[in-house]
């Protein structure tokens, strides 16, 4: 598949927003900067961004709680998201959200759910919604390997399929849920092998390259708009980092070798993508440092911009509970 | 005015907001061949796409209803209350949260019309009155019709509403009679129960029966036979328990001095429980006698015949309480 030069270097810039977004998130949490946890999507980069590459602003996107990657990838903005993390009036969710809660319906992120397996439904949902209006957007729900044995999961799969919704389901299997292992707790081997229960195409990609992943996601979108249904996407991938910020001190006793996560470190999924670029001719090493450079000073803005906007007032906490707002009690 | 069965009122409701408004459409277990009455002639009219026969998976229809409704739908979805159990995360961590949870971006019109169905040997699997838990849940608006012209209008209300609604239907009214005026009778051509009004069902001096869904009829009961002896009882029905009209419940026992709540759901923690304590707290100078509440007892519900209607608020019970209340 030929891609265009311009969303190449965009999923590059996206995979560099992440990544450096979220190397700010880890500095200023162990600095104390903010109160809530939050969980590193380091190394899983390719998958929401070559995922998101294949959509539109008008298609929806729901995820997860390990829940910045996927807003950015969508194009959501990092000065809101950070401003979220730091629990504050700019934030996406005006700091009733926080890290695990993003979402940006101005370009259908619907929102990430720090409940595992629970925003598949609703992506469902918006997929269903495209089915009865006869339009041409469709959903894309994001979930790990962990998610992938929820009821939820099985429940959206038959439904979709049953109603050949257009809906992409992608697991980003990065192998752990928390940490206990795919091997301990899925009955099969790959997650898209239980595409055939549901009697949809079952797609395993290799989850560090962002090509592999654009071009399987590409590919379920046609089929999707064209009225042929759900797809599931399985993206083999690894955390580089730990479950959620502070987990190593707490935990007692590892459960990946260091070997592991050394081999998989050597898979970087920006490695992969610079390289793909470089050596196809799309860009040099100098444009694609100038992208990475480009992005760590937006993170360092949108940093600023977190840290200079007010919290919310006590006199807002009850604000946004209801569209039509009643007195109750 | 026509007299129309409760079941038909639902039904009026639905088709009427089907046709007004081509984004209501419903979905639920076995709606096409309409297996409780209330979405009858529905396929005929609107067709597959807009009355969609769901498999047995609440967790993941009840969440699609909240993603249809995250981009423009409004979905009726149509349950029972104790197979919402089975769909609760979407419930509670979905519906009722999103909005605020998101800051205001996520508007969730969607309505969850659940029929309790209790007192006819259905056994503790099928007979659950859950709206006390959906009342302690932020983010949910809470609906207990108590009669047919209720049923009808609260239910358009909550299909036009933008937030999450979970309207019970009491399904020992289900075949109640009761007048629905007719649409050309009424301002504006139709029937609309707005929410957090509660209607004053009978007038009295002596006593404040209030009533939650099938407990209205209860208490009208009691006051009109308690009339009889001399004693006057006012009822009071709710008709929404979130929002709630504590005004109109306040005023009435500044009147009587005596408050007795007949509430059908298990009695720890019910809607009688959150009502007593707003009378405690607000009311409570003018209370002449300690509030009673009439709730189902603390027990799960019995299969046999011989014991199931000892678990219920019934005349009898709710009749001495309020004397209760008059010997003090």
């Amino acid at each position: 598949m030929d891609i265009d030069r311009d969303l190449l270097l965009l999923m590059l810039r996206r995979m560099w927003m992440i990544r450096n977004f979220e190397l700010k998130v880890m500095e200023v949490h162990s600095a104390g900067e903010f109160a809530g946890g939050a969980h590193p999507y380091i190394g899983e980069e390719a998958v929401a961004v070559g995922a998101c590459a294949a959509l539109e602003d008008t298609d929806y996107i729901a995820g997860n709680h390990r829940s910045h990657g996927h807003p950015i990838a969508k194009g959501g903005r990092v000065d809101k998201a950070m401003a979220e993390l730091y629990g504050r009036v700019d934030g996406y969710c005006k700091g009733k959200g926080g890290s695990m809660h993003l979402a940006d319906y101005s370009i259908g992120i619907l929102g990430e759910s720090g409940i595992l397996g629970s925003s598949v439904p609703v992506a469902v949902g918006a997929a269903l919604a495209a089915s009865i209006k006869g339009e041409k957007f469709v959903s894309l729900a994001f979930f790990g390997d962990g998610a992938s044995n929820q009821g939820a999961l099985h429940e959206s799969m038959n439904l979709a399929s049953v109603w050949n919704l257009p809906i992409i389901f992608i697991c980003e299997n990065n192998q752990y849920a928390v940490t206990t292992s795919y091997a301990d707790t899925v009955a099969v081997e790959h997650v898209s092998d239980r595409a055939s229960a549901y009697n949809m195409p079952g797609i395993l990609v290799d989850g560090q390259d962002a090509i592999a992943m654009y071009e399987a996601t590409a590919s379920a979108v046609g089929r999707a708009r064209a009225g042929d249904g759900p797809s599931l996407i399985e993206g083999l991938t690894y955390r580089f980092e730990e479950h959620s910020l502070g987990l190593g001190r707490v935990r007692r006793g590892e459960y990946r070798t260091q070997e592991e996560i050394d081999n998989w470190r050597k898979r970087d999924p920006l490695d992969i993508l610079e390289h793909n670029i470089i050596s196809q001719g799309v860009a040099t090493r100098e444009e694609c440092d100038a992208i990475n450079a480009k992005t760590v000073e937006e993170v360092e803005k949108a940093t600023e911009f977190a840290r200079n906007s007010p919290f919310p007032e006590p006199s807002d906490l009850f604000d946004d509970m209801w569209a039509d707002p009643i007195a109750f009690p | 005015m026509a007299q129309t069965v409760f079941i038909e009122a639902i039904n009026q409701a639905i088709i009427e907001e089907m046709r007004r408004d081509e984004n209501v459409f419903i979905m639920g277990e076995d709606i096409r061949r309409s297996v409780y009455g209330a979405t009858a002639n529905l396929l005929s009219e609107f067709g597959e796409k807009r009355v969609l026969d769901t498999p047995l998976s609440e967790n993941g229809f009840f969440g699609a209803a909240i993603g249809a409704s995250l981009v423009g739908m409004r979905p009726i979805v149509e349950t029972l209350t104790s197979f919402m159990w089975v769909g609760m995360d979407q419930l509670i961590s979905q519906a009722a949260k999103m909005r605020y949870m998101f800051g205001g971006q996520a508007t969730l019109p969607v309505v969850y019309r659940a029929s309790m169905f209790y007192g006819g040997g259905s056994a503790a699997h099928h007979s659950d009155r859950s709206y006390p838990m959906f009342m302690n849940m932020p983010g949910i608006k809470v609906i207990v019709p108590s009669n047919p012209a209720d049923m009808k209008g609260l239910l358009k209300s909550a299909v036009r509403d933008n937030d999450p609604c979970i309207v019970f239907e009491d399904g020992t009214l289900a075949g109640m009679r009761g007048e629905v005026p007719e649409n050309e009778d009424l301002p504006g051509d139709e029937l609309i129960v707005p929410f957090g009004q509660a209607e004053m069902v009978r007038e009295g001096t002596d006593c404040t029966i209030v009533g939650v869904a099938g407990g209205v009829n209860i208490a009208a009961s009691v006051s009109d036979q308690l009339a009889q002896e001399g004693i006057s009882v006012e009822v009071i029905d709710p008709r929404t328990l979130v929002p709630f009209d504590k005004k109109t419940i306040l005023n009435s026992v500044e009147k009587t001095g005596r408050l007795v709540i007949t509430d059908p759901a298990h009695k720890v923690c019910s809607a009688a429980s959150e009502i007593a304590s707003i009378v405690a707290e607000e009311g409570f100078w003018s209370l002449q006698a300690p509030i009673q509440k009439v709730a189902s007892e603390q027990v799960h519900i019995p299969y046999t015949p011989a014991l199931e209607p000892h678990v219920y608020p019934d005349v009898e019970k709710v009749t001495a309480a309020v004397k209760r209340t008059l010997e003090s």
